[in-house]
């Protein structure tokens, strides 16, 4: 087991993110950030109330999606069925600039997914994508962050756990 | 997680968790259902055939909107306008049906029992849209999701399902679920309509319209079945209604909190006045809407096992 992020060190990371969005979209008048459901909601938590903290009265327009009903796996595994959680998308995503974020970018396929799932609300400007962790040389479609946390070159056999205070009792990213 | 059964053939079947999980997972495909695109892709390669051997409306559609809003390519079947008429038994008919590459099977049958004989001899899943007498079990579960919507859950709340006991596959299925999930449920109607040692569901039994409504937090009013009363169990619909039928005057006499169902087709003026289903004590359209999210999610579950299906 290798330790890829301590504490302080993701701390650091997101403060980065936050900067770098920030200078992409100013005051976020027309961006919005969209968390992917299950565990990319805790780094979109996480961003969204730096951005906040960057951007004091501003309203960051935040959503959550889950891309259960998207997937491209459905019926390949037997015997595994994916049980959906909350989308919770209260506002239109046409002519917006959407951020999509999740904790680990590793085969795309879900982002893909997810790309599909954003379409049904709406036509967006443009989509970006924010990971925390990109695993190269894994990708099995062309999907690549705008965003990143850190870039890791992970064996197949290995795996990413991002762990997080909320959830988990403490902020840590481990390769196991 | 998964469903513990390959088939939905009746609530009698399912686990507490399959139907908390059931409920969970309708929830989901409710909120894609108030959006601008009503409609995911998931079920695209999932091909499903709605087999009604008895005449439906809200079942029917409802089940053909929910595979509409997953996707799948649906066949619909009426029996009245079949080979049925020229007399292919019902495992032929199936069979024949099959082997154009279906995968699910939506059955209605005025038999009971006869999805689950089928079961045992097709390898797809049958989901029972209600057999005979017998279960109704995605209504019962509709009927749950709408409970637990309006009152927060079901765990204590107290159910009375009033009229046509002894017919309805809707009571049978309701009583199954309600008693799985820990509500109180008590039965109402006149004796005639309601089976001898029904008590051994777990459930209460009475006579008395009125206690009946003082008591529970939630009426379930069933459909006066004349087609499968093959004898007189009452004198006439008109004393019926005298006796069972839920009026506005019998609602308001109560002065207090009253959710009223009723699974349809209503008999107005029979089992249900009209001043009582068009008010605001009815959530009887909320049932309809609600009825499409959780067959979504019951095709959903079971189209995830269609590898563990064998013969």
């Amino acid at each position: 087991m290798k330790s890829l992020y301590n504490q302080q060190h993701l701390k650091i990371t997101l403060d980065r993110l936050t900067a770098e969005l920030v200078e992409n979209h100013r005051d976020f008048s027309n961006a919005v950030i969209i968390g992917m459901q299950p565990r990319g909601i805790y780094l979109a938590d996480r961003i969204v109330q730096l951005l906040k903290e960057q951007l004091p009265g501003r309203n960051i327009q935040y959503g959550k999606l889950d891309i259960t009903f998207y997937r491209d796996d459905f019926n390949t595994k037997p015997g595994e069925l994916h049980i959906p959680t909350e989308t919770s998308i209260d506002f239109s995503l046409d002519g917006k600039n959407v951020i999509l974020i999740d904790d680990v970018l590793y085969t795309g396929r879900s982002i893909r997914s997810g790309l599909d799932a954003l379409l049904d609300f709406g036509r967006p400007k443009s989509v970006e994508l924010l990971v925390l962790i990109d695993r190269w040389f894994s990708r099995e479609v062309p999907i690549q962050p705008d965003y990143v946390g850190k870039t890791v070159e992970s064996a197949t056999a290995q795996k990413v756990k991002v762990l997080w205070q909320e959830n988990d009792g403490k902020d840590e990213v481990v390769l196991l | 997680m998964s469903l513990s059964v390959k088939h939905l053939l009746g609530i009698k079947d399912l686990k507490k968790e399959d139907i908390e999980l059931i409920l969970h997972t309708a929830a989901n495909f409710k909120d894609v259902l108030q959006r601008p695109i009503k409609k995911v892709p998931t079920l695209r390669d999932t091909t499903i055939v709605n087999l009604f051997y008895e005449n439906s409306t809200r079942t029917r559609i409802s089940f053909e909107l929910a595979e509409k809003r997953l996707s799948a390519d649906t066949i619909n079947f009426a029996a009245s306008s079949s080979s049925v008429s020229k007399g292919e038994t019902l495992i032929d008919t199936v069979n024949n049906v099959l082997s154009m590459k279906v995968d699910m099977v939506v059955m209605r049958h005025a038999a009971t029992g006869a999805p689950h004989f089928l079961s045992r001899h097709i390898p797809a899943s049958i989901i029972n849209a209600g057999d005979g007498i017998n279960e109704h079990p995605t209504q019962a579960l509709l009927d749950a999701y709408s409970i637990k919507e309006k009152l927060g859950g079901l765990e204590g709340r107290k159910i009375a399902l009033i009229g046509d006991i002894m017919h309805s596959r809707v009571a049978l299925s309701n009583i199954y679920l309600l008693t799985k999930m820990g509500a109180e449920v008590e039965v109402c109607g006149p004796p005639t309509l309601i089976p001898k040692h029904i008590e051994h569901l777990g459930v209460r039994v009475s006579y008395d319209l009125k206690k009946t409504l003082q008591w529970c937090d939630v009426a379930n009013v069933l459909r006066i079945q004349l087609e499968r009363q093959h004898k007189p169990l009452f004198s006439s619909l008109r004393e019926y209604n005298l006796y069972y039928g839920v009026s506005k005057a019998l609602v308001d006499s109560l002065d207090k909190e009253i959710v009223i169902m009723h699974p349809g087709p209503i008999n107005r003026g029979v089992e249900l006045n009209s001043d009582v289903a068009d008010s605001g004590h009815s959530i009887i359209l909320d049932q309809v809407e609600n009825g499409v999210a959780v067959r979504m999610a019951v095709l959903y579950l079971l189209a995830g096992k269609k590898d563990e299906l064998v013969v």
